[in-house]
């Protein structure tokens, strides 16, 4: 029986993709394992392999397409002496793909190339300065270079840095310039090399450390804490240990529970770090440049949904953001929505839709977490008298926990609601889809908060 | 019936004048052929799900491998137990675990082993001693040791099968495990696949010495090296290794020579080797091919028995990924299920 041959899904996050290259031809026969096409995804070009025993009948979609959805018939398969006008009966493994499928491997956020929101004016950027539009990924990838050109005690370790170029691509073309001595791949021993980057730290290089996933990190927490954090007041201040420690942090796509934790809270709450995590592309270069010169140990949080956005990222040769400053990105009356990272997606949604029911909301990107920007927080709360939090982390002692007690006592008088916080759920990840949806915050979770301080029907 | 119990396996070991090698017997080949089939055909199945967008995530496929655990299994008993990392689909079809259910598993249902809630890497069966399933890499090399050591402590003779991969022979915890296990003499078999690779990074690029058995040597553990496509060699090497932890002589490390012929995931351009070097072991070292051709060759099976092994294998992978698609996801309750006791 003739059957269809679907355009698969090659990562957790894909969608669509092109169609770069047929290594087939009509009529060629095909075993299972042959590689049959070339496709691009968001990260890559990848070979697919037949699935099946047979000959293929027809070309749907010619090589060089764009866009190709996932699922999408692209050849017809016939089984061995099968006739070449067959076709499939009702494309029977897409029949069988229950309705809920497609979205599942959908990110909480849809990728997408057009920039983001209008970006307000940036504080550390001059009147009439030009931009690029930029992926995430990209800017931090020249966040380094620039780094790495401008001081030869930068240098970049970790697994799959180098050849692969970055597990998630990040590290894209440093190797080729900067050569082996300064992009280094590691053995899988997060511990060991972590320690050794801490001790060449303490001798006065600056490495970045890239975890392939914050989860990873776990292996290497007590170099993190008890010797990065911790030395400098340990040895009454003649130690320094200038080091980044970044990488994607939080939930990816459907990885489940050891991939998909936030630990904004866990690094937030150790003195001795800076801890910073960027939402758009242009505060992910500024900061990322800022961490690298700063002479504190820097966890840099980043995050594998955002790499592929776009935003606008403004031409400077010295561009930097400031850690311990938080941006407006929206200017509201009626209620604060504080937020950082992937959080500031429901928190700009939220916004964008609150306004289209009457409620004006100030979006507040914290962007860094130790330390906290209070006066910027405060001065908005004092203003709308209301405040939500937001973030993918679990609720008990979270970075909104934190913000909650800190206006409690600094801004009682001006309360007229108790400040809410949206969380991740109290659970671990779990793997299933429609789970995994609930576990996750999202923007109708904002919006239902913002309803509620501000006493609108509708809440809870 | 697809799920296959490692009873009868035993059974097929206890056959008398083995025709095949002096310690194989005909009827065994053919299992370990069946098994085997059934690794590869599911990997496949799951490979195609995977591009249809039903199984989501990681996962990462065994594809190449089949030999190591089809072997080592053939020597297991009842009460002896296995842990290995997210690469365990394989492990999991031949320590006698339901195709349904894992496929089920891989596609977030409510019928698959860890009720849709853990996925391709996170998968656990208590009835057939499965401890996972582990997403860190290396984390499994202790809790497999600590598996042992429960055996030790009751007092039976029980082993843990702990396999890693050639990458996460680099974790430190692999060697404070080492330590220990000599040290306390458990009955735990470090099964390390050397599938050359750990994702993009070429094992020489990462490890410091070509044999990493070797690195037993260095806390008084025995091992060696054993062609891991060669399902009859890995019996012979797992039974010396079970004789020797049964006894009650400590640990022993066997380092099986493998190939992984899939990315590392399904999201791996696979930039770091030619499509040479994967073919040149598929035609040289397939483990299915390398029974196949004992099974034809020595005339101990003819072209239809194995054509008829073959399509019963493809009904039972089809019917497990019709089970698995045709299944609820979770009750949306479960979200809040199972998080303490
Ligand atoms: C502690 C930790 N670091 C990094 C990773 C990401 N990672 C997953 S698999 C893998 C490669 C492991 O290779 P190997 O041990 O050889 O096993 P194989 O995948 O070849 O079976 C890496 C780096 C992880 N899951 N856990
Ligand atoms: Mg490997």
């Amino acid at each position: 029986m003739a059957t269809n041959i679907l355009m698969p899904a090659l990562s957790p996050t894909m969608e669509e993709g092109t169609l770069a290259k047929w290594l087939v031809k009509e009529g060629d026969s095909v075993s299972s394992g042959d590689i049959i096409a070339e496709i691009e995804t968001d990260k890559a070009t990848m070979e697919f392999e037949a699935v099946d025993d047979g000959v293929i009948g027809r070309i749907l979609v010619p090589e060089g397409t764009e866009g190709v959805k996932v699922n999408t018939p692209i050849a017809v398969l016939l089984e061995e002496g099968e006739e070449a006008g067959s076709t499939p009966d009702a494309a029977p493994e897409a029949a069988e793909a229950p309705a809920t499928v497609p979205a599942d491997a959908t990110p909480t956020v849809p990728a997408s190339a057009a920039p983001e929101a209008t970006v307000p004016p940036m504080e550390e950027i001059p009147a009439g300065t030009s931009s690029k539009t930029q992926t995430v990924r990209e800017a931090l990838r020249d966040a380094m270079a620039e780094e790495m050109r401008a001081s030869d005690d930068v240098f970049l370790m970790g697994e799959e840095v180098a050849q692969y170029q970055g597990a998630y691509k990040v590290s894209q073309g440093l190797l080729d310039e900067f050569g082996e001595r300064r992009v280094i791949d590691t053995p899988i021993t997060e511990h060991g090399f972590t320690g050794i980057a801490v001790g060449a730290a303490f001798a006065g290089l600056r490495p970045i450390v890239e975890f392939m996933t914050f989860n990873f990190a776990m292996q290497a927490m007590d170099q993190i804490i008890n010797s990065a954090a911790k030395t400098r007041y340990m040895s009454g201040g003649q130690m320094n240990c200038p080091i980044v420690f970044r990488g994607p942090n939080g939930a990816a796509a459907r990885v489940a529970a050891q991939h998909s934790q936030d630990y904004a809270a866990w690094y937030a709450h150790v003195p001795g770090l800076k801890v910073v995590q960027p939402y758009s592309a242009a505060d992910a270069k500024g900061l990322l440049k800022s961490a690298i010169r700063d002479p504190n140990p820097v966890i840099f949080l980043e995050n594998e949904i955002l790499y592929g956005r776009s935003f606008e990222v403004p031409e400077l040769d010295d561009f930097t953001v400031p850690i311990g400053r938080a941006r407006i990105w929206r200017e509201g009356s009626d209620v604060t929505i504080v937020s950082f990272g992937i959080g500031m997606t429901h928190a700009l949604e939220a916004a964008e839709e609150l306004a289209g029911e009457g409620i004006s909301a100030e979006v507040i990107d914290l962007r860094s977490l130790r330390p906290i920007d209070y006066d910027t927080v405060l001065a908005s709360v004092r203003k709308t008298n209301r405040c939500v939090t937001v973030e993918e982390g679990w609720p008990v002692a979270s970075i909104g926990n934190h913000l909650s007690a800190t206006i409690m006592q600094q801004a009682f008088d001006w309360l007229d609601a108790p400040v809410i916080n949206v969380t991740g759920k109290d659970v671990p990840m779990p793997y299933a889809a429609n789970l995994e949806k609930l576990a996750l915050v999202t923007t109708a979770e904002v919006i239902e908060a913002v309803k509620s301080v501000t006493y609108r029907a509708g809440g809870l | 019936m697809a799920a296959r119990k490692t009873s009868g396996n035993k059974a097929a070991r206890k056959q008398p004048a083995p025709d095949v090698s002096p310690n194989i017997s005909r009827d065994e080949l053919i299992e370990f052929y069946r098994q085997m089939l059934l690794i590869r055909r599911f990997e496949e199945k799951a490979g195609q799900l995977y591009g249809m967008g039903v199984i989501g995530g990681f996962c990462h496929l065994y594809i190449g491998q089949e030999a190591v655990v089809v072997g080592l299994e053939a020597t297991a008993k009842d009460g002896d137990q296995r842990v290995t990392s997210y690469r365990d689909h394989g492990h999991m079809l031949a320590c006698g675990m339901d195709p349904k259910g894992v496929m089920a598993e891989l596609a977030g249902r409510e019928t698959g082993y860890s009720r849709g809630k853990g996925g391709s890497m996170h998968m656990f069966s208590k009835e057939k001693n499965f401890y996972g399933g582990h997403g860190i890499v290396a984390a499994q090399v202790p809790i497999g040791a600590g598996l042992a050591f429960a055996d030790k402590y009751r007092g039976n003779d029980n082993v843990s099968f702990t396999y890693f991969g050639d990458g996460a022979a680099n974790q430190g915890q692999v060697y404070e495990t080492f330590n220990m296990a000599s040290l306390w003499k458990l009955p735990v078999i470090f099964v390390i696949e050397n599938n050359k690779y750990a994702m993009g990074t070429a094992m020489q690029r990462s490890t410091s010495t070509p044999d990493i058995y070797h690195r037993g040597n260095a806390f008084g553990i025995p091992g060696e090296a054993v062609d891991g496509m060669d399902v009859l060699a890995v019996k012979e090497a797992g039974e010396k290794a079970v004789a020797h932890c049964r006894a009650g002589n400590g640990p022993y490390i066997l380092e099986m020579q493998t190939y992984r012929y899939r990315g590392h995931s399904m999201s791996d351009p696979a930039k770091y080797r030619s499509r040479e070097e994967v073919q040149k072991v598929r035609e040289e070292k397939d483990p299915i091919d390398h029974v196949r051709d004992l099974l034809i060759g020595g005339k101990h099976a003819s072209e239809d028995e194995l054509k008829a092994i073959d399509k019963e294998i493809k009904a039972t992978v089809n019917e497990a990924a019709k089970f698995a698609q045709s299944s609820p996801e979770p009750q949306e309750a479960e979200l809040w299920t199972d998080v303490i006791a």
